[in-house]
């Protein structure tokens, strides 16, 4: 990955209160130029209102967020126009056709275009880049949910932004369209540098597409870092499974090696059907999750 | 860190003429390439056309005015102000369906997004009431258009009209946020026209309704459009027997300036609240009442 030191998303501190609830509570985390972020949590954590504040579509309570250098409160057209948001539509502009819409959103960019960043996407490359091609001149609301959506992410990225925000981006796609839209997210990362943050409820999803994972839950930060980091941070799950004189033990340990090893000094060869199992990130998630809601209860 | 190659003082205004003017031309082009909407840009003309030509030969009382050459400027005059009723459907469903929070997502698209709307609208009420208007020359006699001073008021109230309508209907489509409530709006709107003194004289209503009517823009149009088609004679029906020109303008332009103003900042109002949460909620609901 491309990933620099250049930190392009920055929030600190940040509180959203409706009425007496607080829906988010001390959010604080970071994203770096090219990095893909997910944000991942339960139905209801708080990562639709976290995303829609970095957008600039939603006012918070308080809290200091820096998103591209500005804050999204009271970010120009300028601004505007180097941010990607793939919206989850729904049946609009149902009688314009796909290369038209494309052509036509593009125009909005030209002028912000600078030095190093060409805007905006060529309408017909970037039809290709999203395999519409095929389905260029076709009006819009022919299309089917997976053509509509990859559409939306076309729409998204046609003025190249240097950070795009994807909000639940495969919500109702099929495995195949999934893998595609997969593919095309890690294209962008890697071939054109954009900074990428998705929200997601699906576990394999954030493991498969994020550089690096914010577990969002009851309104907070619970944890942060890369698959691997993730599941070292809750110590300690591993389940170990043997039997002992025909008799079977289960035993949860955070340090399985060093329990086996114990296990065999004192036992010798009357240990039978060694069994250990890692914790996944799975396991690692709900315990998170669960930490959480009974810590808030 | 922004080495950018443009002029750093981009134009906006300019950007947002430059692509709502595509924009509305667009949508215009679109809208007479689609069976459906191609069928109600000539159906109504074609029903006011049949009407009209029934029309001809009978006089209105004993005068010797044709209820036909009566009723044309008030068909043209309400074709025009239906432009706010299509306007303020056109805001709502927008909004339902996203099409504002697209356009609040791309750089100067909210007032490229109006602009396109006011082309798009105002070209296709202009273009309706081309189709109603030439065949309608053809069959009615007594109309005193022809002459250049005719064409010309013809223009200035219709330009104007637009103007004083179509930021009206703008405004009142965004302060509904379903297609359900937009129903509502529809009602006020349609008063204003039955008391509009388009499809009978506004001097034999009573008074009280008679100052109604000459509060809305839409009874100014109709008298506008009256004023270039017909001849004096016609002038027995109207208030103060004169076609008060001076104060359609002042009227329609009180109307244009206020809706101009009032528009952008009510819109702006509007897409403060937009986001993908409060469209995806309102789409929920629209499934499960289609559902």
């Amino acid at each position: 990955m491309t990933t620099s030191d250049r930190v392009v998303l920055d929030v600190e501190g940040l509180r959203m209160r409706y009425g007496a609830n607080d829906v988010l509570r001390d959010v604080r985390f970071q994203a770096r130029h090219g990095e893909v972020l997910a944000l991942l949590g339960p139905n209801g954590a708080g990562k639709t209102t976290t995303i829609e504040i970095l957008e600039g579509f939603r006012m918070r309570s308080a809290g200091r967020v820096d998103v591209l250098g500005a804050d999204p409160a009271h970010g120009d057209e300028r601004w505007r126009a180097r941010i990607g948001v793939v919206l989850q539509s729904w049946r609009d502009h149902g009688n314009w056709r796909v290369r038209e819409l494309l052509a036509h959103l593009g125009s909005y960019y030209a002028p912000y275009a600078t030095g190093h960043v060409q805007r905006p996407w060529n309408a017909d490359e970037l039809v290709e880049a999203v395999g519409l091609t095929a389905h260029a001149a076709k009006k819009i609301k022919t299309l089917s949910g997976g053509q509509r959506r990859r559409l939306d992410v076309a729409i998204g990225i046609v003025g190249r932004p240097e950070l795009l925000f994807l909000d639940e981006p495969t919500a109702g796609f099929d495995p195949r369209a999934r893998h595609e839209f997969h593919d095309l997210v890690h294209r962008l990362a890697r071939d054109h540098a954009t900074t990428v943050l998705l929200t997601t409820h699906d576990l394999a999803e954030a493991g498969k597409l994020a550089d690096r994972i914010v577990v969002l839950a009851g309104g907070r930060i619970i944890a942060d870092g890369t698959e691997d980091e993730l599941a070292r941070q809750v110590a300690g799950e591993d389940e170990v499974r043997w039997t002992l004189d025909g008799s079977h033990h289960t035993r949860t340990t955070p340090d399985s090696t060093g329990f086996v090893r114990e296990l065999f000094a004192r036992h010798g060869t009357a240990i039978g059907q060694l069994e250990v199992r890692r914790a996944s990130l799975e396991d690692t998630y709900l315990a998170l999750v669960r930490e959480e809601e009974t810590a808030t209860r | 860190m922004n080495t950018t190659t443009n002029p750093t003082t981009t134009n906006s205004t300019a950007t947002a003429v430059r692509i709502g003017c595509s924009r509305g031309l667009i949508e215009l082009r679109q809208s007479f390439t689609n069976g459906g909407e191609l069928l109600s840009h000539f159906l109504w003309p074609t029903l006011m056309l049949t009407v009209m030509y029934f029309l001809r030969d009978s006089a209105l009382g004993s005068g010797e005015l044709m209820l036909g050459t009566l009723a044309l400027p008030g068909i043209l005059g309400m074709n025009a102000a239906m432009g706010m009723v299509s306007m303020s459907q056109i805001l709502t469903a927008e909004r339902e369906d996203g099409t504002l929070l697209r356009a609040k997502a791309t750089p100067d698209g909210m007032p490229a997004y109006l602009i396109g709307k006011v082309v798009s609208v105002g070209g296709g009420v202009l273009a309706d009431l081309a189709i109603l208007l030439i065949p309608a020359l053809l069959i009615i006699d007594g109309l005193s258009a022809g002459g250049p001073g005719s064409w010309l008021t013809v223009v200035w109230v219709l330009l104007l009209g637009m103007a004083a309508t179509l930021p009206v209907g703008a405004i009142l489509g965004s302060v509904f946020t379903t297609a359900r409530g937009q129903g509502l709006i529809q009602l006020p709107m349609l008063a204003m026209i039955a008391i509009s003194g388009i499809f009978y004289p506004l001097t034999s209503l009573p008074e009280w309704v008679q100052w109604l009517g000459q509060a809305t823009p839409v009874y100014w149009l109709g008298l506008g459009m009256r004023s270039a088609l017909l001849p004096d004679a016609a002038l027995t029906v109207e208030i103060g027997e004169s076609w008060r020109h001076w104060e359609t303008a002042g009227v329609l332009g009180l109307w244009a300036v206020l809706g101009l103003a009032l528009a952008p900042l009510v819109l702006r109002r509007m897409a403060r609240r937009e986001s993908g949460s409060s469209m995806s909620e309102r789409r929920e609901k629209a499934l499960r009442r289609v559902g």
